[in-house]
């Protein structure tokens, strides 16, 4: 039952060959990306340009209809723009000023592209344009697109931030600062600020801000570290804007996020016996509170389907630090440079895997029979029926779970469908 | 363009893969990019199916546009049909796909799959999800069934019907089908098919041979009812049997067509004692707002003005096929029918009409929510939670029950409403603390005023030593007071004595204090 624990296989899956597959994904489109975005950028309306599938996907992916009037709509595209009696652009500026007139209180529009859209090819970015000179002094008008022909669920979250770097004012500055880069829930992102000052680096700005108007500033200057590992587009774009990125595996669990400070402690020249007093605190706590599910998860194994690429952190924190058993790690997109320090951390014989044939996949994971399969909403039902123990991936993303302070909880996600698992008589 | 905040119904497709997932034997290829995929979680979530809908999704992506997205279509209809072995297969566009126009119904064809393949045309831009899976059912009813010819009945089979219309994330269709199948046991008629729900491409070939159909769901069912009352000259119930009368109009109706005698089914529901009840009084007249698809919020509008004695303030549909059906019945109520699917304009009409209960789908339950007025859901689209794990039919007389027991709980109940109105000075007995049969709701928040008024003590704020004591008999005279006002007599005595600095309680002071705080 017991198997050798992670610690003494072969480490590394850096150069290991990658299975990639292409047949039905069965994933979000990046469209899903605005149900925590518009959370997050609390002045800021998503208006999608798309279809009533588009609109049907935002309800139904948010689950719950949380608010009346949210801060996120849909334009449906119906026959008549399609037939060519009505101009798209024409409507779209209706739909806008009827928005606009409705909620004065929104200062960031985004037009949000969607797979129609963009197979009409209806050029949002003029749109955008022409739309803010209407607008000017009142609401900022961006647009980026979320369609699944494009993007992949957490892919939109990057497509947004990708479009809203260039907006950045340019950072005038002779003194370095830290830019935290990521749609973060604000109690995470409070709990790193306080750390991040504690060490003594003066400048830090969270990227995005939770107003549009205080969005960070951009330069030479800035050293970036990413929060989420789904950000290549955004990491490029603020590197095309002079900022550097900060090398790190990713801020999950005791030791994930002990190394994501580290980054930011050592490029900003801090004392590492400053550093360790600084950290101690929450490390000891993150370690704590991770043992609570210890015993659930060792010598677990786990498969991933892909979803969010947060699955190559995932199942690093997961093998290092509670020593489960990765099978297979499927991600939509691996990013090769900004997971390399990841991939080192796995057991060198993981499946990794990127993009998807669901149904091979399945097959896969009813071989393997992992203790633990992470997936969809659309899977996880149908995979219990057969008798394996799923967790759904979207949790992950909608909970808080990065930083010291909420590693027990992410252990606690992974622990809980076992503990069911294993109380349930019935 | 139309700006959408929430909507009723999904894209067509939706429609056509509630069909396919109610069905056996079904695979359904749509032709889609990824992310169309979340419709999937709507039948594993919702409905806790534990099987994933029987659908393959091209998943063509932005690269594979002006290449190759006909063949990816043609690899992955192979593959599933290898995979799955349908007796059928659907096959269609999603509204991407519509636009690139690759013909999913040629690129079939030219295929000469070995099963019957129906090739569907839902126009995402004009239709929806109810349209769609109308016109699935009526393409594979017309494909699987086809001749004009019905075989012979012979005079000694029993009398058989079709139960047309029930599918996949349907409300209540479950045990709506598990009632209706019972009630014509009842009445020696044995059900022939029923469809889509459960059914198979050959259970579709064996339509015709059943002496009659009955359209549980016109929205679903009314097309192929049609065609099959053209084709072969089947008549169709078109009673819906929600509801007590309802359900004896439709008895009659089918033991009319089936030629038996109706009176064995008639046994009825305890609706019509529940609703004459006296504690059922305090329902008279309460003003009740009603949304959904037409036929649920129809059938609702009958039960709730003939059967509860509610006044009907509002009735209104989203689907605008059945706009007719519902302006007939909101001019019989003498009412302006609301046919949107703009969820703002139905916010808007309930919070202008300030019902004491809405009757509606999830969104019409979210609304009430913020405007705090009861609320029974009674139509798709609905929430995880409507979706229960009891039997809860809509139709029939067990229905019948279930809407008396599901409407009248969310409101106050009778000898509670009246106790509310004697107390609601008194903070145990605060309306605003909500009915104890309500618990689960929890409380409402309280207004800021009344904070402020239940923050101060009933007595005195002064040291126990400055209290007045009670005395014996007056003590003795409090314990007959009723239990439920006793703790209001008690405090009102208290600060009686207190602001006249009484040291004592007397037999007197309490109906002093009885006297001084009568209205």
């Amino acid at each position: 039952m017991s198997p050798a624990p992670p610690a003494t296989l072969p480490l590394g899956c850096e150069s290991a060959p990658v299975l990639r597959e292409r047949g039905q994904r069965e994933v979000f489109c990046g469209l899903t990306g605005i149900i925590w975005l518009h959370r997050k950028i609390q002045d800021a309306f998503f208006l999608v340009v798309g279809s009533r599938t588009c609109a049907h996907l935002l309800q139904s992916a948010a689950g719950v209809m949380i608010f009346a009037e949210p801060r996120f709509g849909t334009a449906i595209i119906e026959e008549r723009d399609l037939a060519g009696m009505a101009d798209c652009n024409e409507e779209l500026d209706r739909v806008v000023d009827r928005l606009l007139t409705r909620r004065p209180d929104i200062k960031l529009l985004f037009l949000v592209g969607s797979c129609p859209s963009e197979v009409i090819k209806l050029d949002l970015s003029r749109a955008a344009a022409r739309l803010s000179v209407k607008h000017a002094g009142t609401t900022r008008i961006l647009n980026y697109s979320g369609s699944g022909i494009e993007t992949t669920f957490t892919e939109g979250e990057d497509a947004c931030l990708a479009a809203i770097v260039p907006e950045l004012r340019a950072d005038a500055s002779d003194a370095p600062s830290l830019m935290i880069v990521g749609a973060l829930p604000d109690i995470v992102e409070d709990q790193f600020l306080r750390l991040f000052a504690e060490l003594g680096i003066a400048t830090v700005h969270s990227f995005p801000a939770r107003k549009s108007d205080a969005m960070p500033p951009v330069g030479p200057n800035t050293r970036f570290l990413l929060a989420q590992p789904f950000l290549g587009e955004t990491a490029r774009a603020l590197e095309d804007r002079g900022a550097i990125r900060l090398d790190a595996v990713f801020p999950f669990g005791a030791e994930g996020t002990t190394s994501w400070l580290h980054a930011a402690a050592m490029a900003f020249g801090v004392d590492e016996m400053h550093f360790r007093r600084v950290i101690a605190p929450g490390r000891e706590r993150a370690k704590r509170a991770i043992e609570h599910s210890r015993a659930r998860l060792d010598g677990k194994s786990i498969t991933f389907l892909p979803d969010s690429q947060l699955e190559v952190p995932l199942a690093r924190f997961l093998a290092t630090e509670l020593g489960m058993r990765p099978v297979e790690v499927g991600t939509p997109y691996l990013h090769r440079r900004h997971l390399a320090r990841e991939l080192a951390l796995l057991p060198a014989d993981t499946l990794i895997s990127e993009g998807q044939d669901v149904d091979r996949q399945l097959d896969r994971v009813r071989a393997a029979q992992p203790d633990l399969t992470v997936c969809g909403l659309g899977l996880a039902n149908p995979l219990e029926a057969e008798g394996l123990t799923t967790k759904w991936a979207i949790e992950l993303v909608f909970s808080p779970i990065h930083g010291f302070d909420q590693a027990g909880d992410l252990a606690e996600l992974f622990a809980r469908p076992l503990r069911r698992r294993d109380v349930l008589r019935v | 363009m139309q700006l959408t905040v929430w909507t009723y119904e999904g894209p067509p497709h939706v429609g056509a893969m509630r069909v396919a997932a109610a069905m056996e034997g079904v695979h359904y290829v749509l032709h889609a990019p990824q992310g169309d995929t979340y419709a999937d979680l709507l039948f594993t979530m919702i409905e806790r199916r534990g099987k994933r809908p029987p659908v393959t999704y091209t998943t063509f992506q932005a690269r594979d546009l002006g290449k190759d997205t006909a063949e990816l279509f043609q690899t992955a209809a192979r593959d599933a049909y290898v995979r799955f072995t349908p007796q059928a297969m659907l096959v269609s566009a999603s509204c991407t796909a519509e636009l690139i126009q690759d013909d999913p119904a040629g690129l079939a064809d030219a295929m000469r799959l070995p099963c019957p393949v129906v090739a569907l045309e839902l126009p995402s831009y004009q239709r929806k999800e109810n349209w769609g899976a109308a016109e699935t059912f009526y393409r594979l009813v017309r494909t699987m069934s086809p001749g004009t010819e019905r075989a012979p009945r012979s005079a000694g089979d029993r009398p058989s019907a079709n139960l047309l219309g029930p599918t996949a994330l349907g409300f209540r269709h479950r045990d709506d089908v598990i009632e209706i199948t019972r009630l014509l046991e009842t009445l020696g008629i044995a059900v022939n098919v029923t469809a889509p729900l459960g059914a198979t491409p050959d259970d579709l070939a064996r339509l015709p041979a059943a002496g009659f159909n009955i359209c549980l769901y016109p929205e679903i069912a009314d097309t192929t009812c049609r065609w099959l009352e053209r084709q072969f000259g089947q008549k169709t119930v078109r009673t819906v049997p929600i509801g007590h009368g309802a359900t004896r109009d439709f008895i009659a109706q089918v033991a009319a067509l089936a030629d038996v005698d109706p009176s064995a089914a008639l046994t009825g529901s305890n609706l019509p004692w529940w609703s004459r009840s006296v504690d059922s009084t305090y329902l008279t007249g309460k003003r009740v707002f009603i949304f959904g698809n037409a036929t649920h919020a129809i059938a609702a509008a009958r039960v709730a003005r003939d059967e509860l004695g509610f006044e009907v303030v509002g009735l209104g549909c989203y689907n605008r096929e059945f706009a007719r059906d519902l302006r007939e019945a909101a001019a019989s109520h003498g009412l302006e029918p609301l046919i949107t699917d703009d969820y703002l304009a139905v916010e808007e009409a309930i919070q202008a009409l300030q019902p004491e209960l809405v009757l509606g789908t999830q969104m019409e339950r979210h609304i009430a929510k913020r405007l705090r007025i009861p609320c029974a859901v009674i139509s798709a689209p609905f929430h995880v939670q409507d979706f229960p794990a009891r039997y809860s039919p809509q139709m029939g007389f067990e229905g019948a029950n279930v809407l008396f027991d599901t409407w009248v709980h969310p409101l106050v109940m009778g000898l509670e409403e009246h106790l509310l109105t004697m107390f609601r000075d008194d903070f145990e007995f605060s309306d605003a603390g909500g009915a104890s049969h309500l618990g689960h709701c929890g409380p409402a928040p309280l207004p800021a005023d009344r904070v402020s008024t239940m923050a101060e003590p009933s007595s005195p704020p002064a040291s126990a030593g400055e209290r007045a004591e009670w005395q014996s008999d007056a003590e003795r005279e409090l314990l007959k007071i009723p239990f439920f006002v006793r703790g209001k007599a008690r405090r009102n005595t208290e600060k009686f004595a207190a602001e006249r600095g009484l040291a004592a309680i007397t037999l007197d002071t309490l109906y002093d204090a009885k006297a001084h705080y009568a209205r």
